[in-house]
Formats: C-alpha cells, sequence, structure tokens
C-alpha cells in the first residue's frame, strides 16, 4: 500500500500525474466514466484511491459521475471526476448545481477534437468556451489549463485548492497531447505540498446560515451529518439556502457566486511573463499550445526579434486586466491555440483596440507547430 | 393534530413538527395532492425506525414530490431533475455512516433518472428510494410519463396515451433491489411500517407509493380526489411476495399492493471492501 504523496521522480503520463496530483491534494472520492484520452486518470484513480481509503466508482455515465461528486463533497471530500469533450457535454447542468450550491470539486478534461465525437485519440482545446459558460445562466468559474505533466500534477493541486477556497467548482483543462504523453514529474516531500480545505463552520448551530458569507465572500460549508440541518439546492436561495423565487434573491445569489470570483481575482489568476519588457509582439498561449509559443518566442529572439509571451496558467478568470496592460505597450499580440479563436477573442476583448490581435489555429488533431507561429511573427513584423 | 389538553390553538405543536421546517409553511402541494400524506409517513417512519436523525439526510430530485427535501428539517438536497440517486450515492459512499433516503416523483426517478435508478439498484447501495407515483408529471402542469396508464388523457397526450406504462417493482426487483414494496398513501399504516423497515435493513430499498394528483391528473381523466382515494380502496388486492411480473398498474384488473422482494444481498461498500480495498 502506497501513501497520498508519491515523492520521488517518476516518468509518467499526463494523465497519471494528474492523478497523482489530486492524490497529493487529499482527493478521497472519484466518479467517473471512461472516455478517451481521460480514461488513464481515471483507471489509475481506480487503483490509488483504495490504497489511502478512499473510494473510486464508475458511474453509468457522466452525468452521474458529475452528480457522484457533487454529493461526496458535501458528505466532506475532497472530490473529482475526469472526462473529454462528449463527457464535459454531459457534466455541464451538474456544473450548474455545483457552482449554484456553491460545492467544491474538481473536473479534469482531458480535451480531444470536437465537435461530437470528432477525433477521440487526437488533442484540440476546443472546450475553452464551454469551460467558462457551458452550463446554463450566468455564473464565474475557475479554469486552469497546464501544458506539461509537471505542471498538470502542480494545477491538479492548484485545482483542489481553489475550489475548496472558494467553494466552487474547478475546471483543469488539459488535452489529449499532454494527458498521453509520458514525462518527468517531481513529487515532493508531503511536507512541502500545500493543501487547503474549505472553511467550517463554528459557533452555534441553530444561528448557522448556510451561504452567509465570510470576509472574502466564501461561506463555511458544513458536511451532511455534522448537525446543521442544511437544505442545499439548486433553484435560487438566500442566505439561508431556502428557495425564493423573487428578482432580489436572484440578484443577491447571483452576485455572491460571481463577486466572490471577481473580487479574488487576483489570488486566483496566474500567468508566466517571459520577455514582456521590451516586446512589440506578444505570444498569448495556454496548455500544449504554450509549448509551441515559448518555441516559437525563441526562435524570433535569436533572430532578433522582439517577442514576448504570456503563458495563461488560469483560463478563467481571464486576465483581462494584464492583457489590457500590456495593450498600452505591446505592437500586437498573437494568441496561439488549437481552434478557430476562443481565448483570442477574449484577448481582443481585453485589448479594446489597443493593440492588434492575431490568431494561430487550426481545428485540432494535432499540435501547432513553432513555424507555424513563426510564420505569423514574420508576417506582421 | 395533537395537543396539549390545555393550550390554546396557536400553542399546539404538531408531533412531526421537529422534523419539519415549519419556517417554510405554507407548502406548495394543492389541496387533495397525495404527496404531503406519503411525506408525513416518511417522517413518521424516520422517528419510529429509532435511526440517527442527525446523520440521516433525504435527496430528492426535480417535481412536486421533489419539494419533500425542502421541507424537511434534516440535512436534505434538492438536485436536478433525474439525479437523485447519483447524487445520493456519492453521499453515501463519501460518508457510509449517513443514512441516505431519496425521495422523488415517478418521471424524475424513472424517466429522465430511470437509467441511475438500475445501476443503483444492481450496485446495491444501501440507500431508501421513496417514489411518489402519481402517473403524471405534477410539477410541469401535466404531460405524458413513463407511468401513465395507456389511453390516459395528459397535455402531450390529448387523444390518450399510446404507450405502455413502467411496473416499477419488476424493474427494481431485476435491477437487483433488496426490499420492494408498494403501498397508496391510503394504506397509511402498512407504508409507514414498510419505509420503517427500508430505513433499518441495509441495501437498496425501494417503495413506490401510489398519490393522487387531482391538478394535473384527475381533471384530465375526469377522476375527482375521493373517486381515486375510492379505486386504492376497492381496487387494490395486497398479496405480499407477489410475482412481480404480475404488478402493472392497472385499476381495471386490481393493483396488487404489499411488500414483494426481501433479500439479502451484500452492499455496494461491502463489495468495495472485499474486493479493492483488501490489502
Ligand atoms: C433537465 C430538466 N428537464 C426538464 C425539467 C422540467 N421538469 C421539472 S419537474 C418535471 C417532471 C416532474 O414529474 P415527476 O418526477 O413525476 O414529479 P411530480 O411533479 O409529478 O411529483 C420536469 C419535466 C427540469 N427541471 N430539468
Ligand atoms: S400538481 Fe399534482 S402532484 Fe403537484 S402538488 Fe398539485 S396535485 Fe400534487
Amino acid at each position: 500500500m502506497r501513501p497520498a504523496v508519491l515523492t520521488g521522480e517518476h516518468y509518467i503520463t499526463g494523465d497519471e500525474a494528474c492523478a497523482e496530483g489530486a492524490m497529493a491534494a487529499g482527493c478521497m472520492f472519484f466518479g467517473g466514466y471512461p472516455i478517451t484520452p481521460a480514461t488513464e486518470v481515471a483507471e489509475h484513480m481506480s487503483v490509488r484511491l483504495p490504497e489511502v481509503g478512499g473510494t473510486f466508482i464508475q458511474m453509468e455515465d457522466e452525468i452521474a459521475a458529475m452528480a457522484s461528486i457533487i454529493g461526496a463533497s458535501w458528505a466532506g471530500q475532497k472530490s473529482m471526476t475526469s472526462t473529454s469533450g462528449p463527457g464535459f457535454s454531459l457534466m455541464m447542468e451538474n456544473i450548474g448545481l455545483a457552482v449554484c450550491t456553491e460545492t467544491p470539486c474538481v473536473v479534469v478534461n482531458v480535451q480531444r477534437a470536437g465537435p461530437s465525437t470528432g477525433l477521440p485519440t487526437m488533442g484540440a482545446q476546443g472546450d475553452m468556451m464551454q469551460a467558462r459558460w457551458g452550463s446554463h445562466g450566468h455564473y464565474e468559474i475557475i479554469a486552469l489549463s497546464p501544458s506539461s505533466g509537471q505542471e498538470i500534477f502542480n494545477q491538479t493541486i492548484t485545482a483542489f485548492n481553489l475550489s475548496e477556497k472558494y467553494r466552487v467548482p474547478v475546471l483543469l483543462m488539459t488535452d489529449e497531447v499532454i494527458g498521453h504523453m509520458s514525462e518527468k514529474v517531481v513529487i515532493p516531500n508531503a511536507s512541502e505540498i500545500r493543501t487547503i480545505s474549505r472553511p467550517k463552520p463554528k459557533g452555534r448551530k441553530d444561528r448557522f446560515k448556510l451561504y452567509q458569507p465570510a470576509e472574502n465572500g466564501v461561506a463555511p460549508m458544513p458536511s451532511a451529518g455534522d448537525g446543521y440541518k442544511i437544505h442545499v439546492t439548486g433553484l435560487t436561495h438566500d442566505e439561508r439556502g431556502y428557495p425564493v423565487m423573487t428578482v432580489e434573491a436572484q440578484a443577491e445569489m447571483t452576485d455572491r457566486i460571481v463577486r466572490k470570483i471577481r473580487d479574488n481575482r487576483h489570488d486566483i489568476i496566474m500567468t508566466d511573463s517571459y520577455n514582456l519588457e521590451d516586446a512589440e509582439i506578444i505570444l498569448v498561449s495556454y496548455g500544449i499550445s504554450a509549448r509551441t509559443s515559448l518555441a516559437a518566442m525563441h526562435m524570433a529572439r535569436s533572430s532578433g526579434m522582439k517577442v514576448g509571451f504570456l503563458k495563461l496558467n488560469t483560463i478563467w478568470p481571464f486576465a483581462e486586466e494584464k492583457i489590457a496592460e500590456l495593450a498600452q505597450r505591446a505592437r500586437a499580440f498573437i494568441t496561439v491555440e488549437i481552434n478557430y479563436g476562443q481565448i483570442h477573442l477574449e484577448v481582443m476583448r481585453s485589448a479594446t483596440g489597443r493593440a492588434d490581435c492575431h490568431l494561430v489555429g487550426h481545428a485540432g488533431g494535432t499540435v501547432i507547430t513553432p513555424e507555424q507561429v513563426m510564420a505569423k511573427i514574420k508576417e506582421i513584423y | 393534530m395533537v395537543a396539549k389538553a390545555d393550550s390554546t390553538p396557536s400553542e399546539q405543536v404538531h408531533p412531526l413538527d421537529h422534523l419539519i421546517r415549519t419556517d417554510r409553511i405554507p407548502h406548495i402541494w394543492c389541496t387533495g395532492c397525495g404527496i404531503g400524506t406519503v411525506f408525513s409517513s416518511c417522517l413518521k417512519a424516520m422517528i419510529s425506525s429509532g435511526i440517527d436523525l442527525e446523520k440521516t439526510c433525504m435527496v430528492s430530485g426535480i417535481g412536486c414530490t421533489g419539494r419533500g427535501a425542502g421541507y424537511l428539517n434534516l440535512d436534505s438536497f434538492h438536485t436536478t431533475h433525474g439525479r437523485a440517486i447519483p447524487f445520493a450515492t456519492g453521499l453515501k459512499l463519501g460518508n457510509p455512516n449517513l443514512n441516505v433516503i431519496v425521495f422523488s416523483g415517478d418521471g424524475d426517478l424513472f424517466a429522465i433518472g430511470g437509467n441511475h435508478f438500475i445501476h443503483g439498484a444492481r450496485r446495491n447501495i444501501d440507500m431508501t428510494v421513496i417514489c411518489v407515483n402519481n402517473l403524471i408529471y405534477g410539477m410541469t402542469g401535466g404531460q405524458v410519463a413513463a407511468t401513465t396508464p395507456v389511453n390516459a388523457k395528459t397535455t402531450t397526450t390529448q387523444s390518450g396515451n399510446p404507450d405502455a406504462p413502467f411496473n416499477l417493482p419488476l424493474m427494481a426487483w431485476a435491477s437487483g433491489a433488496t426490499y420492494v414494496a408498494r403501498w397508496t398513501m391510503l394504506h397509511i399504516r402498512e407504508l409507514t411500517a414498510c419505509i420503517e423497515k427500508a430505513l433499518t435493513r441495509s441495501g437498496f430499498s425501494f417503495i413506490e407509493v401510489l398519490a393522487p394528483c387531482p391538478t394535473n391528473y384527475g381533471r384530465r381523466n375526469r377522476e375527482k380526489s375521493l373517486e381515486t382515494l375510492r379505486l386504492y380502496r376497492d381496487k387494490t388486492i395486497i398479496k405480499n411476495n407477489a410475482d412481480p411480473s404480475e404488478l402493472d398498474v392497472d385499476f381495471q384488473k386490481g393493483v396488487i399492493l404489499g411488500e414483494f422482494v426481501d433479500r439479502e444481498r451484500p452492499t455496494c461498500i461491502e463489495n468495495y471492501d472485499r474486493t479493492c480495498r483488501a490489502f
């Protein structure tokens, strides 16, 4: 029997790194359904969770998988699921339930090319907008995007921490390429891994209100069986958690679930900057395409072009302030992503016309090459 | 109402009041609706069973019946349409010490949620599923359900339902439920006893309760509330251990009530411990 944290150097796939990240973060429940290219996350969790007393269950579909992790979260467990496009679509209604009921949980989407069944074994980054608002209604959500096995491991832990801290589902948007690629992943000592658990209520149980926010906008969360007699509903509800069918209650509740993310965006939004100081052209990218972009930036620099790179680790909420600031100094942005322009549109929106915005993208099935990015840099430099 | 002899009406306390979120009353259920009776039978059984109520949760889907969870003054979850069972599965597996009750409608549990029911029963997850079967979609205004009798009028089958309804106990039995019973909301004593039994035994227990929806079923099918209750009295046959294949709901033929299945099988958690957690 192995411990939750497998300290050491490993040569594993991104999907396995994701599972190990979840274990290190304290995940104790996984409800899933097999789908290429995410299946290995579930397979690995099915072996690992019982080793630490946790529970793995393969549910009858992704709708059930998503429902089960919300239930497990209210039972007090850190919980997760993993899927790819078609399953991500099926999870959407219950992702909304988790948003509305402020339930911490992690959903991993190892993206493949769509629409529909698409290219099951080949990567893409076409679900970024679905991650933003794929469930109905207006809300804020957190989505992260790692670009290597090591980052998948690290960001899975971050995903759990953010979901527990802000009581929101966190979407980890990886892709087939990094999910299936084997790379070196270093797992540190357990004592060096920072994990966060949801805030627990204190004080009198009879005065407790389920959605009364603390200072950071997030309400403490009891578990079922703790004696708080909670009522949890996906209907519009007041601070007690009771359904209230009024315009005012709708505004108050939506405000809370939106504000707790927006007001804490500086804690949530993570980016890495490369050569931005003097950059005339800035590449913006994430996930596997971040690696393409970094290579392209080095190629451009070695031929004397002032190209920088902004790597987005957090996709949602979007780093719009960062882009707006860069738009004052740079001449143009090139967004590099495996779709026909999703985050590209966000960059355009954030640049508010102060810098030209270009896209290097395609429909999916393979990565974008640094040469393709270079061609665009040369074209506009 | 049970009142202290010397109390005024405003001081009267119903014996189930402590289990009800009285600050949420009035409830949404129509006059003549059968759901409330089933709900209070469930509350009575929860008390008489002696289970630890602090560790007891109710999970509902969406529908008139699904509003049940919202009135229970215990940990309660009102989830998405059809998904009460998978939600409850996560809750139970996440904390096996919880007693989990699913309280929902026939549309919720057997149309949109039918697949989850089958798999919950197959896995023998330790939970009690109570289905209020009013033969219709009540909440959305009376559309055809998977339980609507052939030829019955609904807003989406205005010339009569062309399709055959499910036999729910048969499905529960075939899927592997370890306890299966059916009553009507008129058979309150038997119903309460069966719920009590289901709550104290382990495994996947299923109880179907026929209950009238005068607003959306009765009205369109020329069946007043009282007439439905008369059918429940005159056109039902109590037959414990009946063959599940005889259990169609057909009041012309007579509807069989009783306790049909009571068998032992390892639960989902017992099986998981034995096969996956034994190192
Ligand atoms: C995904 C989804 N589809 C449809 C609905 C609309 N809807 C709400 S309740 C319901 C049916 C309720 O019928 P039943 O489960 O039999 O419960 P009853 O109201 O009769 O108690 C429907 C279709 C919904 N809420 N969610
Ligand atoms: S519509 Fe029917 S099921 Fe719903 S509360 Fe009214 S009588 Fe009951």
